[in-house]
């Protein structure tokens, strides 16, 4: 009897524990759902033809639109993609390919820990490092913040992918006499293409997000962007610049904005996921 | 298996580029020259702030760290309600996210069926990829907003005799920041938190339920202790994130430099002021302390990430290797 009672009471016990487990998870997609619908709720009625392609309005008028963000937007995304991507690839290929296990393990550490770095201090970075140099606040230098940013997750991902290529694959090339870095590009790589690819939408979808790296880098603007060595808006500033202005109408553009960036954001990163299946782990 | 392992180093070996093979050597450089980059990197970072901080150390010193006046006016700058600013609405986040995540995590690697774990696991990590300043506009004019009408008012009414409970409240403050930080790094905390417990060996959850336990028992008994470390490194991890995150505190803390008991008060980060003050200035005293703000929150994240890397990659091998069943 008493031993029964005891099993009860920790069969409870467990009921209750698994409760608590469930309720956890439940509530963290309460945010994840508010987040979602306010976004599209408040967004949704500023999104028009007009907002995706005109410059903004000055104080007081109503009207115009974030065109000048969402080009210089791609414009980052793109020149932080043209630095990142290579060098990221390459170095995860050292990683995964070439190995000599101290600078490896070195070069490991080092991604990580510099993906952990807050974005706000790559921003200080490029700024002492390339605004203070060239006296201006500039697209370029936004886009190495940017590309700074991506490049532990690229080479991270590009290494772990093509760990997962067999030894046997390489070893069958080899033996038909190509060479080694014929080997690597056209078997190693080629092979791990789709991992890589989705760890490099996801990365594009996280710089594509940043805010705090661009705010002393590419500054804002509210013009058409106009060159690589001059100030230019992006999506996020303008969302930020926005709603922290005492103008209704501009909260209006900021959800709008939002709405547009968050679109552009889970495409990116469900879409890579869904596309490729799942060929690659969570990017940590 | 190590026998095979040895003739297969053998044959990297005799694989290396022959000399002759141009391509080869060139190859091999360019990708050793893109792995240095990172280091480089990391090198030129801690230099360039190092370095741009100097003026600001070399006329503070240590009292930087321990005086609280931020007066660019006066051209006297103390770091103390950044700091404080900072660790708190942290470790405040850490408090609710951390057995949020935990629960998550067991119930996403334990509890779950089986055809549930990856959407659902999907779902939550997509928290991860909101960017940032859209929480700050949902924190400013959603979050803050029911905060202050609701939750802060009833604690403020029947507990403001504590002074961390004390009003008046304002919405945006600390404890917003630290809902909307707690929101933004529970994914990071649960997805490698479950991680390490899907590491646990299932002979070590076979064994416990060998013996009767019920199902909690067998998390309590095996998944947690041996899944510790990953856990620690995760909640680290975790913590990371929140003391360097920008635009979403920056938006609701408050901004102002004051350090009050209640965590109802607004506040200011040394992310948040970095933010705002930096585009500003061009040279002088008041950015170099900016720039040793950013050294020194560089200097803790590069700490706390080094020591949970290596605490998560502890679960990651050798015995605890999930077995695949």
């Amino acid at each position: 009897m008493k031993g029964d009672l005891n099993r009860s009471r920790r069969n409870l016990t467990s009921g209750f524990a698994y409760l608590l487990c469930l309720l956890s998870t439940a509530i963290a997609l309460i945010p994840l759902g508010l987040i979602l619908v306010y976004v599209i709720v408040q967004g949704a009625p500023a999104l028009n033809l007009d907002f995706l392609t005109q410059l903004p309005k000055p104080v007081g008028e109503t009207g115009g639109g974030m065109g000048n963000a969402i080009v210089g937007s791609l414009m980052l995304i793109g020149i932080a993609a043209a630095i990142g991507l290579p060098i990221g690839v390459l170095a995860g290929t050292y990683l995964a390919e070439f190995r000599s296990p101290r600078l490896s393990w070195t070069v490991r550490l080092l991604a990580d820990i510099l993906s952990g770095v807050p974005s706000i201090i790559i921003g200080v970075f490029v700024y002492t490092l390339l605004v203070l140099t060239m006296k201006r606040f500039s697209a370029l230098a936004g886009g190495v913040a940017l590309a700074v940013l991506m490049l532990p997750t690229v080479a991270r991902t590009t290494e772990e992918m093509l760990r997962m290529v067999p030894d046997t694959l390489r070893e069958a090339s080899l033996a038909l006499g190509i060479s080694r870095w014929r080997t690597i590009v056209s078997i190693v790589i080629k092979t791990a293409g789709g991992g890589i690819m989705t760890g490099i939408m996801l990365a594009l979808a996280r710089i594509a997000g940043e805010t705090a790296p661009l705010l002393f880098t590419a500054l804002n603007s509210r013009t058409w962007p106009t060159g690589l060595d001059k100030p230019v808006a992006s999506l996020p500033v303008q969302i930020y610049t926005y709603a922290i202005a005492p103008y209704a109408d501009w909260h209006q553009q900021a959800w709008a904005g939002s709405l547009v960036l968050v679109l552009m954001v889970l495409l990116l990163s469900v879409g890579s996921k869904l596309y490729f299946g799942r060929k690659m782990r969570s990017v940590r | 298996m190590s026998s095979i392992n040895n003739l297969r180093d053998k044959f990297r070996d005799a694989s290396r580029p022959a000399r002759g093979r141009l391509g080869d050597t060139l190859f091999t450089v360019i990708a050793f020259l893109a792995a240095a980059t990172i280091i480089l990197i990391i090198t030129l970072l801690v230099y360039q702030l190092f370095e741009g901080a100097l003026p600001s150390i070399r006329a503070f010193g240590a009292d930087f760290l321990s005086s609280s006046e931020w007066d660019p006016v006066k051209d006297i700058y103390g770091a103390r309600v950044f700091i404080y600013g900072t660790i708190v609405s942290s470790l405040l986040a850490l408090l609710m996210a951390v057995p949020l995540s935990l629960g998550i995590a067991i119930y996403l690697s334990q509890f779950a069926p089986r055809w549930l774990r990856s959407p659902l696991g999907f779902i939550v990590e997509l928290l991860a990829a909101i960017p940032s300043v859209v929480y700050g506009l949902w924190g400013i004019f959603v979050l803050a907003p029911f905060l202050g009408q609701t939750i802060e008012p009833f604690f403020a009414d029947h507990l403001g005799g504590i002074p961390i409970f004390a009003g008046p409240v304002y919405g945006v403050g600390l404890f917003a920041a630290a809902v909307v930080l707690a929101i933004m790094i529970l994914p990071t905390i649960s997805a490698i938190s479950r991680e390490s417990m899907l590491n646990v060996s299932s002979d070590q959850k076979e064994a416990a339920q060998a013996l009767g336990a019920t199902p909690w028992e067998t998390v309590r008994m095996s998944v947690l202790p041996l899944a510790r470390p990953g856990i620690i490194g995760a909640i680290i991890l975790g913590l990371g994130r929140a003391l360097g995150e920008t635009m979403a505190v920056t938006m609701i803390i408050g901004n102002r430099p004051e350090i009050s008991a209640s965590i109802f008060a607004p506040a200011y980060t040394i992310a948040s002021v970095i933010a705002n003050e930096f585009a500003e200035v061009t040279a002088g005293l008041h950015m170099a302390a900016l720039v040793e703000l950013a050294l020194i929150l560089l200097v803790i994240t590069l700490l706390l990430n080094l020591l949970a890397r290596l605490l998560v990659q502890r679960t990651g091998s050798g015995a605890l290797k999930r077995k695949r069943s």
